[in-house]
């Protein structure tokens, strides 16, 4: 009884605020019932839908790209909701509901485990265009108003990887290494396609610069665990890693890195900041181009891609500048170089000329493209001698184990 | 004692001490809450404008409408209330029996991966014969959970708050197990919403409201829990074996008995809770579905003095809370953390507020008047 009315005047006290607030309000002007028939900038809404908040460089990176797209496109602050700290449940559901009830023309997510409820909210809300980003299910559920979008990251993490190859021959010819200690250690999230293209392609560009690298993988089981990241990035350099890079969203791996003294190959964007001695250079993928493209697209009420994959020449696979403290001399002209190659077709980064699986190089593979709870190979993607890689879908399939790349555990 | 030496008196007494209140007015008790609140919040209008320089005022607007402002955000805080209040409410026998359940987060979650494992592998039963195989299983499985401790606590004694946590771990790992077993795609760490197309094991939605029978369930289950405690010869059993394992024992109750049934119960509605989340909200299963609510349900349950009737309303405190708390992190581009930073604010001091009314502080008398008796 007595709580009960502790809660009523805790209500009534903060009515009385509101009231008091009343017409100064400018949070309240977004309650949306005037959006209808929105066509142009100037009423048009958006909302981003994001797991984790700016302190995940994975998170961080969405709400840049949208804060990016938004202003581009001229939509006002009062005209985008980011909402952060949505969990891979209900809650992203809701949080679509909710912005669709505020009169949002097109949702964005950011998460992977978000499709399923993002897929869920589409079917409901028909006129309403929800945007997945990492998702694999867009070209096999056939909705209208349901899209993936990804980008040719392995481009990004191949170029990454040619800096880490420069590093490594810096480190042999200054005799601090012996050519067959170059090793590189790689903390990864998931044993999932994504992370394994990721390491793959990484690999594959230090390798390209220096012939005798290898590589150690560890999971962490999380894609967001600064404690196993920094652990494991420990781990990998007691066990004789000479070069470290990651996939997963925390700084974790960096600052172990920058405390050890061990050069780092980043993700999701620069750490140099926080890692001034250790950080070489970072991929990342800008997600602006696309939500520039899907917002434009919406608000025209023109198509958007079932599935939509950026690349360099999109500007949505982007390299951080290069860190002098830390990268190799000559490693931006490098990458300047291999990149021209890559845009102009002339090399591939899954060429399969480049890597063999238990010694043999492969002339065919069935990916698993559409997603099925039995992982059903389905899609043949080795033409032309190179692995297609987000051309059937926007999400990365490469899932190959590859000779060189040695798991330390998979148990995720 | 009739030293006239003052400086020594002043030296030996305290500044202030503190007594146990034998009793205060309602009026006298409300008025230290409300001073309290009113105090929390001019100190969150004073941070918030030094920190963010925003009007405080329309703050407080933002919050009042995250969890209000519209009928769909009404639903959804009725839904988080409910589950959080389910939580709590399986929590509260333990307590009141002085036993620390903190395992509320690993029975949540058990129960979830029960009903989960049901609707993955048994979706081929009719629809109402899953459904109850599922409840069935859901909260037998975490009357199970927190049975485990309890026959320990019974039989040996053994610390029941750090095996009511240690079983969270272990169920945390079991349930980051089995989303690798059942996760789509391979490698993903996702199992994604279960049955999306057939809708197996989805429990019924009413008319539009698809929060609507979890909000109802848990409303019985309030009710059911009140009659328990207050009407029942368990309830009455249990608050003896809170007062003193001796006195019950006197009057001829059997402690260990009773540690394990309330334990059974306490697990059991919270593995109702995880069934209702996963068969009636979520349709998934993942290692954080339990969201900390076994932990924050016990702040439930403190708040109210354990009785279900209060817990409504401080679910409902902070469910409400947590919904504004969202809302001004998405309405002024802040972080969530300022808003977790006026919640604990208005948190702290309502609950400090009931040191006040239960204990008196009695400052030292002026050392003059002292001196004059």
């Amino acid at each position: 009884m007595r709580k009960k009315s502790l809660v009523l005047l805790l209500v009534m006290a903060l009515t009385v605020m509101t009231v008091l607030a009343g017409c100064g309000s400018k949070g309240g002007s977004n309650s949306g019932e005037s959006t209808e028939g929105a066509g142009d900038a100037g009423s048009f809404k958006v909302g981003f839908i994001c797991l984790h908040d700016e302190n995940s460089t994975y998170d961080l990176n969405f709400i840049n790209g949208a804060k990016e797209a938004c202003k581009t496109l001229g939509i006002s602050e009062d005209n985008y909701i980011i909402k952060t700290n949505i969990p891979e449940g209900q809650e992203c559901f809701d949080a679509a509901e909710e912005m669709v009830d505020a009169g949002c023309g097109i949702i964005f997510a950011d998460s992977f485990g978000h499709e399923d409820y993002m897929i869920q909210a589409a079917k409901e809300y028909p006129d309403v265009q929800f945007c997945h980003s990492t998702g694999t299910k867009a070209h096999t559920e056939g909705l209208d108003n349901y899209h993936n979008a990804f980008a040719s990251i392995y481009e990004g993490r191949f170029l990454a990887g040619v800096a880490a190859g420069m590093k490594l021959n810096e480190m042999i010819e200054a005799g601090t290494i012996k050519a067959e200690e170059a090793k590189i250690g790689y903390v990864g999230a998931y044993t999932y396609a994504e992370v394994v293209s990721g390491y793959t392609s990484f690999f594959l560009g230090a390798r390209s610069i220096c012939p005798t690298a290898t590589m150690d993988v560890t999971f962490t089981g999380s894609w967001y665990d600064e404690t196993a990241e920094k652990e494991g990035a420990t781990k990998l350099i007691n066990g004789g890693c000479v070069l470290i890079s990651q996939h997963a969203d925390s700084m974790g791996a960096p600052t172990a890195c920058e405390k050890a003294g061990v050069p780092d190959v980043s993700y999701n964007g620069s750490t140099v900041e926080s890692c001034p001695n250790t950080f070489i250079i970072s991929s990342r993928i800008n997600w602006a181009p696309y939500y520039e493209y899907a917002i434009k697209a919406a608000m025209d009420g023109k198509a958007i891609d079932t599935d939509w994959t950026g690349t360099l020449e999109t500007g949505s696979v982007e390299l951080t500048e290069v860190n002098e403290q830390a990268a190799a001399a000559g490693t931006q002209e490098k990458i300047d170089e291999v990149k021209a190659q890559l845009a102009a077709g002339e090399a591939h980064v899954f060429d399969t000329a480049a890597f063999t699986v238990k010694g043999k190089a492969l002339d065919s593979y069935m990916a698993d493209v559409d997603t099925d709870e039995a992982y059903e190979k389905d899609t043949e993607v080795i033409a032309d001698g190179y692995f297609h890689e987000s051309e059937y879908r926007s999400a990365p399939y490469f899932d190959l184990q590859i000779d060189g790349i040695n798991l330390l555990d998979t148990k995720f | 004692m009739s030293s006239n030496n003052k400086t020594a008196i002043k030296n030996k007494e305290p500044f202030f001490h503190i007594t146990k209140r034998k009793h205060m007015e309602w009026y006298q008790s409300w008025t230290v809450r409300i001073l309290a609140i009113i105090l929390a919040l001019v100190i969150c209008a004073v941070i918030t404008s030094i920190t963010t320089g925003l009007d405080p005022v329309s703050v407080y607007g933002t919050m009042f409408k995250g969890a209000f402002g519209t009928q769909r955000k009404i639903w959804i805080l009725g839904k988080e209330v409910a589950i959080l209040l389910c939580v709590s409410l399986a929590l509260t026998p333990a307590f009141r029996m002085k036993f620390w359940n903190l395992g509320g987060e690993g029975q949540v979650l058990i129960g979830a991966l029960v009903t989960a494992t049901c609707m993955i592998y048994l979706k081929s039963l009719p629809q109402p014969l899953l459904i109850v195989v599922m409840l069935v299983t859901s909260v037998a499985a975490g009357a199970v959970w927190a049975g485990i401790p309890a026959f320990f606590k019974a039989k040996w004694d053994t610390n029941e708050t750090l095996f009511t946590l240690m079983m969270n771990y272990v169920a945390i790992q079991l349930v980051a197990y089995f989303v690798i077993v059942w996760e789509v795609p391979k490698g993903s760490g996702n199992v994604g919403i279960i049955n999306q197309n057939e809708m197996q094991g989805w429990l019924p939605v009413i008319g539009d409201y698809k929060y609507l029978l979890n909000i109802l369930i848990i409303a019985g289950v309030t009710i059911a829990m009140h009659i328990y405690l207050k009407y029942s010869k368990h309830g009455y059993e249990i608050s003896v074996v809170g007062e003193s394992y001796s006195t019950a024992r006197y009057v001829g109750i059997r402690v260990g008995r009773i540690i394990l049934r309330t334990l059974l119960l306490s697990g059991a509605v919270c593995g109702l809770a995880g069934f209702l989340m996963v068969a009636g909200t979520d349709h998934t299963i993942t290692t954080t579905l339990a969201g900390g609510r076994g932990f924050l349900g016990v702040m439930v349950a403190w708040l109210a003095h354990f009785s279900p009737g209060g817990m409504i309303l401080s679910s409902f405190l902070l469910g409400f809370l947590e919904r504004g708390a969202s809302e001004i992190s998405a309405m002024y581009q802040l972080n969530q953390s300022f808003g977790d930073i006026l919640t604990g604010i208005i948190l702290f001091f309502i609950i400090g507020s009931e040191f006040f009314i239960h204990y008196k502080l009695s400052f030292r008398k002026k050392a003059g008047k002292e001196g004059e008796e």
